[in-house]
């Protein structure tokens, strides 16, 4: 670890995050709102009220707004793989490459042809065609978040692939495993389902704006019953399948586990922490850890949130550091041995190729690919705390999000009931209440992908790369000055769409015939 | 919307594209911030400050791999 440039490597991880954080800005919008207008669309093409087009097409310029601010900001992404990351890109090989290419192809085609029909086909192709394409918008956008979401899946949990060491990179062995990979398909679904929670809650948030100055009632209203509808459902469904993406991290990421939990010591009938702050543990004995105080807990729920058994153990930070033989978890310290094993081998087997040693490059590549699994483990020295994620923001963000989650929940089904009484502009603090909820979700929903990325942490492939051997050896500086660059041209560009969107909503629907 | 009797297809694609681009009113300042922003990402970041790091070093895919191979190996 000596070699390891750290400033390097954190200035690279933080640039990466500047630019997910940005590009996530306006995703989770075009992924839930293209559903709300095909929805609106919809009744406007079975009731042939102008009122629902007029409504329609006000939602689509504001997602055209959203849409063109986003075009390829995830581009940005693709360079930094190639220049900040180029061992990871290479060392992932066609099983990262694979998808993001469906994705581009899916994306060009779906989104760039039916987007087209959806602004400008008013009028010009049928009622049906043109709601088709607003459908198939929907769908697009939904299926391209699928193939990244796919990509992001297998480095939380790398399967279907094997390590060829004759060119360094994975190679894939079964695409369905991959594309089925169950971390991938929980993963999907709660991104998606929580992006149909935020687009809910800006269309309900700026239909709150109108009825608080008394300005475009009837869209208003009509755009929050169709909306609350959307969102309590998205409510519902993201609380379901992050119950199923916990599940699936107890099984492959207990470490990430423990961290969102601020678990140091495991226990059976561990309860699921609904409130708690974290401080430095004071006993020298546990240095270094957090202790939970003014905590408040639901019992044993987490060990059947982790395992579907009440009285199921809970590995802790310690537990998966120090090991646990009561609980069949191995020590740490097994791991790196392992790890080192495999690296020495793969070193040997290259070794002994180009010498033309046959036999004992297989006997080293047998060793390589027995300890292949704990192969990242290799990098780490005795200091285990490199193994550890930041507990306290994977805790913070895991509970801010949770929190956050429900209480939307609650939101949509108040909205819900006041849209049904039609007393949904009657209460001023409910309409402030909504405008609140579009920063909530987007602040819930940047938690979600801090939880996930940052808990995760010290793998960029679970278990076998670390994310400092996957960073290219570069100038730590050039990497400063591009993430100091990222930041002007992102602020640039986020202050241009918060402006035109604003004025947008400000002029509010053109009347039909303009 | 004009129209081409002899391919009445690829015509109604074209002015459908075309009549589009020319109504716009919101979408003008939009394709301009997307101009912009195209230009800055591929022309001036693209190319001056993210460079693929083993295109750029390595000649072909066994320099690459051999790059990749020492990196793995020695940084343990």
């Amino acid at each position: 670890m000596e070699n390891i440039d750290f400033s390097l490597v954190d200035w690279s991880r933080a640039q990466f995050a500047l630019t997910a954080y940005y590009h996530w800005l306006f995703v989770p919008l075009t992924l839930g709102i293209t559903w709300i207008i095909a929805i609106m669309e919809t009744i406007y093409v079975r009731t042939g009220n102008p009122e629902w087009k007029r409504t329609t097409k006000f939602w689509m310029i504001l997602f055209g707004i959203n849409f063109a601010i986003s075009v390829s900001t995830g581009i940005i992404m693709e360079f930094e793989f190639g220049t900040n990351w180029s061992n990871y890109s290479w060392f992932v090989g066609d099983i990262f490459g694979a998808p993001l290419a469906i994705e581009g192809i899916m994306a060009f085609f779906m989104e760039s042809v039916f987007i087209a029909v959806m602004f400008f086909g008013w009028n010009k192709v049928s009622k049906r065609f043109h709601l088709t394409s607003t459908w198939l918008v929907a769908l697009g956008s939904n299926l391209s978040a699928l193939w990244i979401l796919v990509a992001n899946g297998w480095m939380q949990n790398p399967v279907g692939m094997f390590f060829n060491p004759d060119t360094a990179r994975n190679e894939m062995l079964n695409f369905w495993e991959v594309f089925l990979n169950p971390i991938a398909v929980n993963k999907f679904l709660h991104t998606i389902f929580s992006s149909y929670v935020y687009a809910a809650a800006f269309v309900i948030g700026v239909s709150s704006w109108y009825l608080l100055r008394k300005r475009h009632i009837l869209l208003a209203k009509r755009s929050s019953l169709i909306a609350s509808v959307f969102g309590l459902l998205g409510a519902a469904a993201t609380v379901i399948t992050g119950d199923g993406s916990a599940y699936q991290v107890a099984q492959h990421q207990p470490m990430k586990l423990a961290a969102m939990e601020g678990l140091y010591k495991g226990t059976e009938n561990a309860g699921l922490v609904v409130f708690c702050f974290l401080k430095d543990a004071e006993n020298p004995e546990n240095q270094g850890h957090k202790e939970q105080i003014m905590k408040i807990q639901f019992p044993r729920l987490l060990s059947y949130l982790a395992y579907r058994n009440f009285n199921a153990f809970v590995p802790g930070i310690k537990d998966l550091i120090d090991g646990n033989p009561e609980q069949g978890i191995p020590p740490v310290a097994e791991k790196i041995e392992k790890g080192k094993r495999s690296i020495h081998a793969l070193s040997t087997y290259k070794r002994e190729k180009e010498a033309g040693n046959i036999s004992a490059a297989l006997e080293a590549r047998k060793i390589f690919e027995e300890n292949f699994e704990y192969f990242g483990y290799g990098y780490f020295d005795d200091d285990y705390n490199h193994l550890i994620p930041n507990v306290p923001v994977t805790f913070y963000s895991f509970h801010i999000m949770v929190g956050l989650g429900f209480l939307f929940v609650l939101f949509f089904l108040l909205s819900l009931q006041k849209v049904f009484k039609n007393s949904i502009g009657e209460k001023r603090w409910f309409l402030y209440a909504g405008i609140l909820m579009i920063p909530a979700t987007f602040l819930a929903s940047q938690m979600g992908w801090t939880v996930a990325e940052m808990g995760r942490q010290p793998w960029v492939i679970q278990d076998i790369m670390p994310t400092m051997i996957a960073v290219s050896q570069i100038n730590a500086d050039a990497v400063k000055l591009t993430f100091t660059l990222f930041a002007l041209i992102f602020s640039g560009l986020a202050i241009a769409e918060v402006s035109i969107m604003l004025k947008q909503i400000k002029t509010g629907p053109k009347e039909e015939g303009n | 919307m004009k129209g081409n009797k002899s391919h009445p297809l690829f015509s109604k694609i074209f002015y459908l594209y075309y009549d589009g681009f020319r109504s716009m009113t919101v979408g003008k300042k939009l394709w301009a911030i997307i101009l912009i922003k195209l230009a800055i990402f591929f022309l001036v970041m693209r190319i001056f400050f993210f460079p693929d790091f083993l295109k750029t070093h390595f000649k072909n895919d066994k320099e690459r791999s051999n790059y990749v191979f020492e990196q793995l190996i020695n940084q343990e």
